[in-house]
């Protein structure tokens, strides 16, 4: 079963346009036009897709909300901004196998109604846009997208997919603020509701969705939904792009069925952790997800609702690993100089709340924290988590309140007791006085 | 000596608005392009980017700033950046930081005098199974160890 591969078969050369023809390319694609869109809509439905954005949504049910019958354009965004540290998997995509996200793309855009895809990514990713540029070029020349699609595969359908460029900033992940960034305004996320499905790009009815999770529909509609549903987790099918990092002896992407056991992941695949040292802490869905002790990670499952149960997130498959010498005051105070760093400054609880859990941190890393810095952290932390107008507060939050939840008696270590030292609280602005991480540097 | 795109650039930025139905969202195209020809981006600059795009200078701006990977400075002709985030730190991120300031002779995104390097410490590259990393300009550099940084540095011309 560890065999199926979705998303990165093992087929050489992928990319480039004759082999990926040869290995079944674009029947998917085929098959979908043969169908109504709501037809499609319900495949994805039944298939139990779920996103691989972070937010593990339904996928099918998110383009249902799509409104039917509207004389405005519909859009679809794919969201290729992969900004979330421990996060690497997207641009294997890009890399190895582009021409199924332009098929995932064209059948996505079939089921919504949409005539236009953007495909955001980020900036700094120069390489993987020229390949992307170029796979796009190629599925043009042979009228694969475009007004030619007519003629290609005899639907009167067409679509054509732009890429949009980001330029380096976190915050452009966030579906909402994607919108601002295409176009054209300050990328500030929206408030919610009203949703893309309502009012989205300019204004019109938008659908959003993760470079992972439209690579698999081509695959969902050519083998159908039971096959898919078969694999993986019963509630969340499938195989994932697990992006293994930190204390591995092999880190990388790994595809496998989601419900894989974590200690599978990292030790049978991952290599273990160098010089056979324990593992402290493990976080398993990006940095923004709730770590998880690593006497505790025995018979975690790799799913949505197995990670929930256990006070965690799949979040993007992202897997950190940090064996026992990890100071994780240092991780703790590097995981929010990033939120701090990449808060928008839009709420102030995210704004000024990011740089006071920073502060505090480095405070403690200075070894002048004390006992009550601890319970502050945790205060603030659910200040923020909650009462901002987009999910980067609580990302910003959960790392704070959980890594000092679950390893207290490593923070202990660190806080004196004795000497109380009053909170700063100054107000300051974003971008001018960035707190310098001085614990971490030596 | 004020600003103005060349020919070739204002047709890419005729390209780029093709892609959209208004002329605004094709703005981060028309900085790059400006950032590209110019190598940073300047007041006058932006007066030129609302100009061409018939925006209003104020959104220029505010676009320009959001993001990191627009300079209102020159940087070097070679940019040197560093992550240090939680996957490159745990591979020995800050080392190779300190290392790289120290044989340039310059902190946070500062430049040296003959104006061939520039350095930045930025946040998570999507590189995190490769780290530690650093990017020149547009290339990714994985997996390092000082001695591949020095290497790579060096041989810079
Ligand atoms: C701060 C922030 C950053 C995000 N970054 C990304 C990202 O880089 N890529 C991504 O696909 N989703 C990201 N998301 C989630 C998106 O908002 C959105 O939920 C997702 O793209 C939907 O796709 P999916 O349903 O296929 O998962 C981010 C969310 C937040 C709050
Ligand atoms: S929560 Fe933070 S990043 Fe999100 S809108 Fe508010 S200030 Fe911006
Ligand atoms: S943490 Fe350095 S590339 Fe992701």
């Amino acid at each position: 079963m560890e065999n199926i591969k979705i998303v990165l078969p093992d087929i050489p050369n992928l990319d480039k346009w004759d082999v990926y023809l040869a290995n079944g390319g674009f029947e998917g694609a085929k098959k979908a036009f043969s169908k109504t869109p709501d037809e499609i809509i319900d495949i994805v439905k039944k298939s139990g897709l779920r996103g691989r954005g972070g937010a593990a949504f339904l996928t099918g049910l998110k383009w249902s909300f799509m409104p039917k019958t509207t004389d405005k354009p519909k859009y679809l965004c794919v969201n290729g901004d992969e900004s979330e540290p421990g996060s690497f998997k997207d641009r294997q995509i890009f890399e190895y196998n582009p021409f199924q996200l332009i098929e995932g793309i064209l059948i996505t855009c079939y089921a919504i109604g949409a005539n236009v895809a953007y495909l955001y990514i980020r900036g700094e990713y120069h390489k993987w846009i020229k390949l992307m540029q170029k796979a796009l070029d190629e599925a043009y020349s042979h009228g694969y997208i475009g007004s030619r699609m007519k003629d290609t595969f005899g639907i009167d359908f067409s679509c054509d997919i732009y890429i949009h460029k980001g330029a380096g900033a976190y915050i452009c992940g966030e579906e909402s603020s994607l919108m601002n960034s295409i176009e054209g305004i300050r990328p500030y996320p929206r408030v919610k509701p009203p949703f893309p499905a309502q009012k989205g790009l300019w204004g019109n009815p938008t659908t959003i969705n993760n470079v992972e999770t439209i690579t698999n529909v081509p695959v969902i509609i050519n083998k159908g939904w039971e096959w898919y549903s078969s694999i993986g987790a019963q509630k969340h099918p499938g195989t994932l792009l697990f992006g293994v990092s930190g204390h591995v002896n092999k880190p990388g992407v790994y595809e496998l069925p989601t419900g894989i056991l974590l200690t599978d992941l990292i030790y049978n695949y991952a290599g273990g952790v160098p010089n056979n040292k324990k593992i402290k802490c493990v976080i398993p869905g990006g940095s923004s997800m709730p770590p998880l002790r690593g006497d505790k990670i025995e018979g975690v499952k790799m799913d949505a609702e197995s990670l929930k149960e256990v006070g965690s997130a799949i979040g993007t498959g992202g897997v950190i690993v940090m064996d026992e010498d990890t100071n994780l005051v240092k991780v703790l105070a590097r995981i929010t100089k990033f939120y701090y760093h990449e808060s928008c400054g839009q709420c102030t609880p995210c704004r000024e709340g990011t740089g006071w859990m920073l502060k505090t941190l480095n405070r403690i890393l200075r070894d002048e924290g004390t006992s009550e810095d601890l319970d502050l952290l945790i205060s603030v932390a659910n200040n923020i988590e909650g009462n901002t107008v987009c999910a980067l507060g609580d990302a910003a939050a959960w790392p704070v309140k959980f890594m000092i939840d679950r390893f207290r008696d490593e923070f202990e270590k660190y806080v004196k007791r004795n000497v109380v030292i009053p909170v700063p609280n100054k107000v300051h602005s974003m971008r001018e006085t960035a707190i310098p991480l001085e614990g971490i540097k030596k | 000596m004020s600003f103005k795109f060349t020919e070739e650039n204002l047709a890419r930025i005729e390209e780029s608005k093709k892609k959209y139905p208004t002329s605004l969202a094709a703005i981060m195209d028309t900085i790059y392009i400006a950032q590209e020809q110019n190598k940073y981006i300047s007041q006058e600059v932006m007066e030129e980017i609302a100009n061409v795009l018939q925006v209003k200078p104020v959104d220029v701006l505010g676009v320009v700033h959001f993001y990191t990977m627009y300079y209102t400075k020159p940087m070097g002709k070679y940019h040197i950046q560093v992550c240090t985030n939680v996957s490159c730190m745990l591979r020995g991120a800050y080392e190779i930081w300190e290392q790289v300031k120290n044989k340039l002779g310059i902190d946070n995104m500062g430049v040296t005098q003959d104006g061939k390097f520039s350095l930045e410490e930025v946040e998570c590259m999507g590189a995190c199974g490769y780290a530690p990393m650093i990017a020149i300009n547009e290339d990714y550099y994985e997996n390092l160890t000082k001695e591949k940084v020095n290497q790579i540095l060096d041989s810079l011309k």
